[in-house]
């Protein structure tokens, strides 16, 4: 295909390369797209005539990607990104659905602000967005949101963005309002307490560079915490970006117990230690920290093993400011969601993650858990992306969709390059 | 994971291994330091001429930058500029242009432009010297008086001297350090200097709140009791111990403290006779160490003060050693490019 004006109405035919239909990969049969679905698969697909085709040989065609946890910045001032330039970069990552994050500028934390986002999404965006409301007013931990009219207004689910709750009270009614409407509640368990002034991973290199650290206790006394509440309330609890061992092995744990409980890892969990600290680079400032390489492995086999059932970029776009100063006076969050296929086809390449459990997390994970069935099947939606996991790119300020430019790799080639994402079969990203 | 694979040596080391910035002592090696300190050990007599100064800094323009207050180092640095020969001017930014919301980088654009050779920088925030050595003009040499609880790499290496000066070697020492390791700059650069000079132990005595998650890493024991923790000692070093730890519940009471872990006379005596009785300052009389001990013959505080200028001056003059020849081999590099 010459890329660059695929129209609803034109009809692609993908032929060659792997197919994961969001299950397993096979040798693709040939793919047949017309109004923005999936028209045939296989003999059909290869038999009808096309406007236009594309030879996918070497690459994976897969279900489009699923993040369930992204900074669009909009509502916001704008300097940190927008609608159009990170539903954009999210393309460039081949993600076709992001879930918008409640921290915007004024708050997703009411019915106004999620049509705002849904309008800016319609008319700006190239790929899904699905908004998550605030739970708490002003994600301050302290009243309740009006999670009915957010509901209605279109939010998938509800949750306190990177902010805790640290009123167990607030948390259990939180919890127990939002099972009300069948609401999913999505937390990042930090406990504030102890997570205190810090922003580093409480280990040696906090230790030795006298930084201040946040305890591993921080996140497993919220995980015990909100599983107990979970299990009392009967929510359906999703447990976002967890970064210690012992919350995977928890996580474990409660499933086995019958908890209605689902998680996410970033991906930068997965690829990095607290080692990227050693020398003060603002860039790994994030939230919950980069922990040890113990946590990172147990993450990792988490994902491998099915008990963290998908992962997300939580991409957090920064203007140059936020990260030009002093460690403990940048703000935390990476430009990530172009890097996340990279960094996990890295993994795979390693040996530490099969390449069907990547996408998996990737897609069916995630989809699984906003309880939305996006497959590659004949009928269904043309959310798709098509990569090729042997050719590399290189992040760069010039490369980067993102307004952020703090990518967690920028001096080095990273293998999977994303070639063509397809949102209800128009072309979100062409290479 | 060792303290090697993570130091910051391309950062403050020049290709040929001399200082170009004085960040922190990891990764600096014995010769180094030793040289380092050999170095101080020359400009000691300096102070003790008529006219206390050398040519080495002269046309050199030296900012004490600090974003903290201060008197005793600042001044020591200053009065070090001085006896080099520099020129130098203190800035107070805790009561300038970062209170008026400009932030550290524009601060930093500020005064490169004022020609600038050396940066003394003391800030409240781990990290911020390295953060201004990676973004300024190269040429330009950064000297850390203090970062957070990072390093306090001077400070340590003038307790090296004061060592050095009173036991001739570091083979065989036994030396404790007590009191608020978990907040101490200076502490975590003492412990690298340390064991980097080849003492036979370093010991930590302190309550647990006050100690950082496996300290033991950094290269040191760990002693609850004091009363055990002097045992054999031949240096014994006091923290100051700041009043808000109170507030933080990290501790009780000052009185609980000076009881459990402030260094009295009878304390001092279950130690080696000739054991020496170091603080960083400024101290708490009374809270970490009793009138009579600093006051007494077996303190050397005093001493360490004057080090300080000697090992300021050491420091200064090897940093700006290395500016300079990297900025020559910089043009020799230009020049066979042919630019």
């Amino acid at each position: 295909m010459s890329s660059s004006d695929l129209n609803t109405g034109e009809s692609l035919r993908i032929t060659g390369g792997t197919l994961f239909d969001g299950e397993i990969e096979k040798e693709n049969p040939g793919l047949l797209i017309a109004d923005g679905r999936i028209a045939a698969i296989g003999d059909g697909a290869l038999n009808a005539g096309a406007d236009k085709t594309f030879d996918a040989t070497g690459c994976v065609i897969s279900v489009g990607f699923v993040d369930l946890c992204c900074n669009l910045r909009e509502p916001g001032t704008g300097q940190k990104g927008n609608i159009a330039s990170e539903t954009r970069a999210a393309a460039h990552g081949g993600f076709t659905t992001v879930c918008a994050s409640p921290e915007t500028s004024p708050m997703n934390d009411s019915g106004a602000v999620t049509h705002l986002i849904h309008e800016a999404a319609a008319s700006k965006g190239v790929v899904r967005v699905l908004p998550i409301g605030a739970i708490t007013r002003g994600l301050k931990g302290e009243m309740l949101s009006d999670m009915a009219g957010l509901k209605a207004a279109g939010c998938v689910a509800l949750g306190n963005g990177s902010k805790s709750i640290s009123n167990a009270r607030i948390l259990r009614r939180c919890m127990a309002y939002a099972q009300t409407f069948g609401l999913t509640v999505m937390f990042s368990p930090e406990n504030q307490a102890l997570a205190a002034d810090g922003y580093a991973h409480d280990g040696q290199v906090t230790t030795r560079l006298g930084l201040l650290g946040i305890p591993e206790v921080a996140e497993t006394a919220a995980v015990a915490e909100m599983l107990l509440l979970a299990e009392e309330t009967g929510v359906r609890l999703h447990l976002s970006q967890l970064s210690c061992a012992r919350s995977v092995e928890m996580l474990a744990q409660a499933r086995q117990r019958g908890i209605r409980v689902t998680a996410d890892v970033a991906m930068h969990q997965l690829a990095f230690t607290e080692a990227k600290l050693a020398e003060f680079d603002s860039r790994f400032h994030v939230r919950p920290p980069l922990r040890s390489e113990a946590d990172r492995q147990a993450l990792v086999a988490g994902v491998e093993t099915g008990v963290i059932d998908a992962i997300v970029s939580q991409h957090q776009p920064h203007d140059s400011a936020a990260k030009q100063a002093p460690l403990p006076a940048t703000e935390p969050g990476l430009s990530s969601i172009e890097s996340v296929l990279s960094l996990g086809l890295e993994l795979v390449g390693r040996g530490e993650l099969s390449r069907v459990r990547l996408l998996q997390a990737l897609t069916t994970g995630p989809s699984g858990i906003l309880e939305r069935d996006w497959k590659l099947a004949e009928g269904s939606v043309a959310d798709l992306c098509v990569f090729a996991p042997a050719r590399s790119w290189q992040p760069s300020p010039q490369t980067l969709t993102s307004a952020g430019k703090h990518a967690p790799v920028l001096d080095r080639e990273l293998p999977g390059r994303v070639r063509l994402t397809l949102v209800g079969g128009c072309e979100a990203w062409a290479d | 994971m060792t303290a090697n694979d993570l130091s910051p040596n391309h950062l403050q080391l020049t290709r040929d291994g001399q200082l170009r910035h004085f960040l922190t002592l990891d990764g600096l090696s014995r010769e180094l330091l030793t040289d380092i300190l050999d170095t101080a050990d020359s400009f000691i007599e300096v102070g003790e001429r008529s006219i206390k100064k050398v040519p080495l800094l002269r046309g050199r323009t030296v900012v004490n930058l600090f974003f903290e207050p201060s008197t005793r180092t600042r001044s020591t640095f200053e009065l070090a500029a001085k006896r080099l020969s520099a020129d130098v001017l203190n800035l107070d930014i805790s009561s300038s242009a970062t209170s008026k919301g400009e932030s550290l980088s524009d601060t930093l654009l500020n005064l490169e432009a004022m020609a600038s050779d050396m940066f003394v920088v003391r800030h409240s925030q781990s990290g911020a010297p390295h953060f201004i050595a990676e973004s300024v003009t190269p040429g330009v040499a950064i000297i850390n008086a203090g970062d957070g609880r990072h390093a306090h790499p001077t400070q340590a290496m003038l307790d090296m001297l004061t060592i050095r000066q009173h036991k001739d070697r570091f083979e065989g020492l036994k030396v404790a350090i007590v009191g608020d390791v978990l907040h101490s700059r200076v502490a975590r650069s003492q412990i690298r200097a340390l064991n980097e000079l080849g003492v036979d132990e370093v010991r930590i005595i302190a309550p647990g709140t006050l100690l950082p998650r496996d300290v033991e890493d950094l290269g040191c024991t760990v002693e609850y009791d004091m009363k055990r923790g002097m045992r054999d000692l031949d240096v014994v070093i006091m923290l100051r111990l700041q009043n808000e730890r109170m507030e933080g519940a990290l501790l009780p009471s000052e009185r609980e403290f000076f009881r459990l872990y402030g260094l009295t006379q009878d304390k001092l005596a279950l130690a080696k006779p000739d054991c020496i009785v170091m603080h960083p300052g400024p101290i708490n009389r009374g809270v970490e160490i009793e009138s009579s001990v600093a006051d007494g013959p077996q303190s050397v505080i005093l001493n360490q003060v004057t080090n300080g200028i000697a090992i300021r001056m050491a420091v200064m003059s090897m940093a700006m050693g290395g500016q300079m020849a990297e900025r020559q081999q910089r043009q020799t590099d230009n020049k066979e490019a042919g630019v």
